[in-house]
């Protein structure tokens, strides 16, 4: 038996409801940006292996994408942490049930 | 490819993004993303898209994990309150989870081996992205360089007049 598609669709579904479960389920803030990098690597795992189980275009198109969503994933966890600090200087708190300040 | 070592990899990734989401103190939680993050770069590897894995490797571990390390050490309040579980996102993300499953099981055609393929080089990589794929690079450049002046200006000590 080899590795098929449906192997890594699995892997990478796993991998996002992990991400998934720690971005709804944590208070603090930097567990949820832990769980948006958790999704964004099996978004990217996904493009690795729909590319490599399809039809190889020239140039490689999934590989093209996969490095610009690491490039992406990774000013966003930049951004991100900065708004931790930010909020942290601020409210003296990371737990984002007691940012309620928008709350009307 | 060797499906035992595609299981293995498999299991270790998925119990360090376990780990990672539910541990309750964060840096073991941090620490877990790096096993996560070598084991996701491990399958690129293996897929045959080697320069990914690199940079996967290089962006996420020498960068994100090292940044996520010095995030908590400048919040660090390890308040026992905070690390409660909320239940219902737990539910949520076994529903998605459920339902993302269902589908990839009753979708036949996806039980494809892998093609022949030729492998990709770095030098294809770079052609491409200097020809096709020139002005998404000139946007990221843009975008990298938009996110680390703003996580600057974020982060820059406000001077107050006292």
């Amino acid at each position: 038996m080899t590795a098929t598609l449906q192997f890594f669709l699995i892997i990478s579904s796993a991998l996002f409801s992990i991400g998934l479960l720690a971005a709804l389920s944590r208070r603090h803030a930097i567990f949820i940006l832990i769980g948006i990098e958790l999704m964004l690597a099996a978004a990217n795992l996904n493009f690795i292996a729909f590319w490599r189980f399809g039809p190889q275009p020239q140039p490689p198109v999934g590989v093209m994408v996969a490095i610009f969503s690491i490039a992406i994933a990774a000013a966003e966890a930049a951004v991100g942490l900065a708004l931790v600090i930010a909020i942290y200087r601020h409210y003296r708190t990371t737990n984002v049930d007691q940012l309620n300040q928008l709350k009307g | 490819m060797n499906s035992v070592g595609f299981l293995a990899i498999a299991i270790i990734t998925l119990a360090g993004a376990l780990a990672a989401a539910t541990l309750p103190k964060l840096i073991h939680a941090a620490l877990s993303l790096v096993i996560v993050f070598v084991g996701i770069a491990a399958y690129f590897f293996l897929l045959g898209a080697e320069f990914v894995g690199l940079v996967q490797i290089f962006v996420y571990i020498g960068a994100v994990a090292v940044l996520i390390v010095f995030t908590i050490l400048l919040t660090r309040r390890d308040i026992v309150s905070d690390r409660g579980i909320n239940w219902g996102g737990v539910i949520v993300a076994l529903a998605v989870f459920g339902g993302l499953l269902w589908i990839i099981l009753n979708t036949t055609s996806l039980a494809l081996p892998a093609p022949q393929f030729e492998p990709v080089t770095v030098k294809q990589i770079g052609e491409s992205l200097m020809t096709n794929y020139v002005w998404p690079l000139q946007c990221v450049g843009l975008v990298l360089t938009v996110a680390l002046i703003g996580a600057l200006i974020l982060v820059m000590e406000e001077k107050t007049e006292r």
